[in-house]
């Protein structure tokens, strides 16, 4: 087992060095100039140059890299280009929104789907199986964003219950944290529910035609401690996987849900970075996302032995 | 005793509905019988024949597309069929258990076996914790597993097949129940782990007086256990009465028909070989897997070792031995469908455990193979004709002249040549296996390998595919090695017997000498183990 994770942790290297070539020759070899966006409309082309020089875009690409990676390996993310602070100030400042409505829509996503799922495979072929079924198609075929204005309409500008946009930070205040990102939650959510409930409902349908399933009601235990304690265990692994890649995608959800309600997170920031060609800033954030996406399949495997004591690593 | 007069259970005249468009409108249509305390009754028929539809009606188990619609099931005078959902609940594994065919699957694989007993406990009693863990310990030691505090932590994967069905067994009787029904408890475990479980079953009903409906479709295990037999025919109860009398002076002619079906286990004699050319012959052949694991060390595993056997024109080998002796990976190891890693296999002249997959390609021709599960091993989306062809039009011949060859195959193996371009569902078990041999011999093979072709038939289809693999080998002066785990099928088929046990040939002899005088030790515990050695089935007394 503590081989298995070292070994997993060590294979991120490789996983980032490529990541990190291929990110940097693709902000170098797409068009826009940084310099160019910095200096603005009215600038001089000796101006331009200036800043050129000023943020080493001067140099040979190679040497551009170079420099960049010993600085990763010193610990030194660079200083953004455009908002004239250290992208690691900017990531820190910007951190909280995402993770919060990460955390919310997962708790959000699990919370409802998993016992729809199971419901629905229990009573498979009801009323209620296929009004989840039928939740779950619209919920993979509306955009995020037409979900999103829709629930505004109603929850903020038709109930009032909600305020429409904006971030408060939950230090400074919890209950403004909570209204705040309650909404957001439930539109980057009910893709989610729609995934998880699916395949918690096939998996623990195909689990319920197994043996010990039928064993379990010739003992005379009761339908809920079949289905949770027997049926759902049995279930998880795909389940698991399932959440695993959602939490992964989050992040991309994440960038609408933040421009549609104003959140300042991640999300927004690389749509920002990206914008104004801010390479420190968008090398530096699609790495950590990168780490985040092997560290968090690393933990999905994991947890497999958590539920199947028959997986062993 | 007045209890023992008294059935724990009656069933009346009971009648189980099919969904409309089935084959017969009744699963199980008017069937009475009783089982008396300390009894045990066996219910035997072949597949379809309505047994297991009765013990899940019993229990109240039954799938939903299946409905009671007539008569009554008196568990110690308390009809279960009006009983509720939740006082059937109270009674199972209180006052009727099941066991099921299947110890691999029966148990919940991601909870320990004691947790999985202590369930029953904790539902149906009021003892606390320290007071479950005892009981649990006490019923595990009275299965006869040993260390029980290490069973109680194990998970099933951690058990073999005979250590599953025995926490089965713990987990049913672990609270006196008056009534067991077992379900082919033994049917997928080896003839050694069956004996010992057919004795387990027999000491504990014995010692509580618990009544047992033991269903079965294997007249050994009858002829072992029962005290009573009922015979069930698509739904309904051919003949019931004491074993003894069922076996020898049955009454109708299905079951005289049933129990003459059963191979015998004395073999029939073949003569003396006079045939010189050797089809196939292994050198020192062997099999050994080893999983590699970068910090640990190697994990060895030798499935087969030093294998040699011979099989020459027109006979049949049949190898011998129970799960993982290896049998099966010398049988896949002769047609390179995996390769061996030590030793060598001559077909012919020709060596080919060696030889690179190019060269083997045109040899594959002549080792065919005809697998245990004929509802597996054909291709449901094409036709039997299609798969039947397939194999002669990879090796050059023409369609048409392929189809010519299917057709006449189809009449060698006693099937409608018109019935080619059907697909594999609408055709019996036993019709599929004769299809699968039709496709075998297509390849025109000098070697036929049976790897348990027969076993997943019923004994009287068992009976007629026997008998045609029989004729073929004859008809077409075939090479035959069969590969099976039953007794009884080896000693009516096989001219030589080789048998098997942990990956290495223990004995190895003609048919007859091997089966009267067995000389190797667990050659001779396997036959001890034959349920029903002593019964001479179809030898009827006169009525």
């Amino acid at each position: 087992m503590i081989d298995f994770i070292a070994r997993r942790l060590v294979a991120i290297i490789p996983v980032l060095a490529v990541v990190a070539i291929f990110v940097f020759l693709m902000l170098r070899l797409t068009p826009g100039d940084p310099a160019a966006v910095i200096a603005g409309d009215n600038a001089t082309s000796d101006q331009i140059d200036l800043i050129r020089a000023k943020l080493g875009l001067d140099l040979p690409i190679w040497q551009q890299f170079i420099i960049w990676i010993g600085d990763i390996l010193r610990g030194n993310l660079g200083e953004s280009f455009f908002f004239k602070k250290t992208v690691v100030e900017l990531i820190a400042q910007r951190l909280q929104p995402t993770l919060a409505l990460s955390i919310c829509t997962l708790i959000i996503a699990v919370a409802t789907a998993v016992p729809l799922g199971v419901l629905a495979a229990y009573r498979h072929g009801s009323l209620l199986d296929r009004v989840v079924m039928g939740f779950s198609v619209m919920g993979f075929s509306l955009p995020t964003f037409v979900i999103g204005y829709c629930l505004i309409y109603v929850f903020a500008i038709d109930l009032d219950w909600l305020p429409v946009q904006g971030y408060t930070r939950i230090e400074v205040d919890f209950w403004g944290f909570i209204s705040h990102i309650i909404l957001p939650s439930i539109t980057l959510g009910i893709i989610y529910v729609a995934l998880i409930a699916r395949i918690t409902r096939a998996s623990v349908l195909e689990v319920l035609n197994e043996d010990y399933i039928r064993t379990a009601r010739a003992k005379g235990l009761s339908n809920r401690v079949v289905l949770m304690r027997h049926a759902l265990r049995n279930a998880a692994v795909p389940i698991l996987t399932v959440i695993g890649i959602g939490v992964a995608l989050l992040i991309g959800g994440a960038v609408v849900t933040e421009t549609v309600y104003g959140l300042p997170g991640l999300g927004r920031l690389t749509v920002e970075a990206v914008l104004s060609r801010d390479f420190p800033t968008i090398q530096a954030v699609i790495l950590m996302f990168s780490v985040v996406y092997v560290v968090i399949n690393l933990l999905i495997d994991i947890s497999y032995t958590l539920f199947d004591p028959r997986i062993r690593y | 005793m007045s209890s023992d007069t008294t059935p724990v259970l009656e069933v009346k005249n009971l009648s189980v509905a099919l969904p409309p468009g089935g084959d017969r409108t009744n699963a199980v249509d008017k069937v009475s019988f009783t089982v008396k305390p300390g009894e045990i009754v066996c219910l035997v028929g072949e597949s379809g024949s309505g047994k297991s539809v009765i013990a899940f009606t019993i229990m109240g188990l039954l799938a939903k597309a299946l409905r009671p619609v007539s008569g009554e099931i008196l568990l110690q005078g308390e009809n279960v069929l009006a009983a509720n959902e939740e006082r059937l609940r109270e009674l199972r594994c209180t006052r009727m258990s099941m066991i099921f065919q299947e110890p691999m699957t029966a148990l919940n694989p991601v909870m320990t076996c004691g947790d999985q007993i202590d369930e029953v406990l904790s539902t149906h009693t009021k003892l606390d914790a320290a007071q479950r863990k005892a009981k649990i310990i006490g019923i595990l030691t009275r299965v006869k597993l040993p260390e029980p505090e290490r069973i109680y932590a194990s998970f099933p994967h951690q058990l073999s097949g005979g250590q599953r069905q025995r926490i089965m067994i713990a987990m049913a009787l672990v609270l006196d129940p008056v009534l067991l029904i077992a379900d082919e408890p033994t049917t997928a475990l080896d003839v050694t782990t069956q004996a010992e479980i057919l004795k387990l079953i027999a000491e504990l009903q014995g010692s509580q007086g618990t009544g047992v409906l033991f269903i079965t479709h294997d007249f050994g295990v009858v002829a072992e256990i029962a005290r009573r037999v009922a015979v069930l025919r698509w739904g309904e109860l051919v003949e019931m009465g004491p074993t003894e009398q069922i076996l020898s002076r049955p009454q109708q002619a299905y079951t005289r028909m049933l129990i003459s079906s059963v191979p015998s286990i004395h073999p029939v004699h073949r003569g003396v070989r006079l045939e010189k050319e050797t089809v196939l012959r292994t050198e020192k052949l062997g099999k050994t897997y080893s999983a590699k694991s970068f910090f640990q060390k190697a994990r060895v595993v030798k499935a087969a070792v030093d294998v040699d056997l011979d099989i020459r024109r027109g006979e049949t080998l049949g190898i011998v031995g129970e799960s993982g002796s290896g049998k099966s990976t010398v049988a896949r190891c002769i047609a390179r469908l995996i390769d061996p890693t030590e030793g060598k296999v001559f077909l012919g002249t020709t060596e080919i455990a060696t030889i690179s997959p190019s060269r083997l390609r045109p040899h594959r021709r002549r080792v065919q193979i005809v697998f245990q599960d004929p509802y597996r091993s054909l291709n449901p989306r094409i036709t039997v004709g299609d798969s039947i062809v397939e194999g002669p039009m990879n090796f050059g011949l023409k369609r048409d002249e392929a189809l010519g060859r299917a057709r006449k195959l189809m009449e060698t193996v006693q099937l409608d040549p018109n019935a080619l371009d059907r697909y594999p569902h609408q055709f019996s078990g036993g019709q599929r296996q004769r299809i699968c041999i039709a496709r075998a011999l297509a390849m025109e093979p000098e070697l036929l390998i049976a790897d348990e072709a027969v076993s997943a038939l019923d004994v009287s289809v068992q009976k007629q595919v026997l008998g045609l693999l029989d004729e073929i080998r004859q008809r077409l002066n075939l090479a035959v090695l069969f590969i099976t785990h039953d007794l009884r099928v080896a000693a009516q088929i096989c001219d030589y017997v080789a048998v098997m046990s942990q990956g290495r040939v223990v004995e190895y002899g003609a048919a007859e000498q091997v089966f009267s005088a067995p000389k190797h030790a667990y050659t001779k515990s396997l036959f001890a183990a034959a349920p029903g050695r002593n019964w001479e089935f179809g030898k009827f007394a006169a009525a």
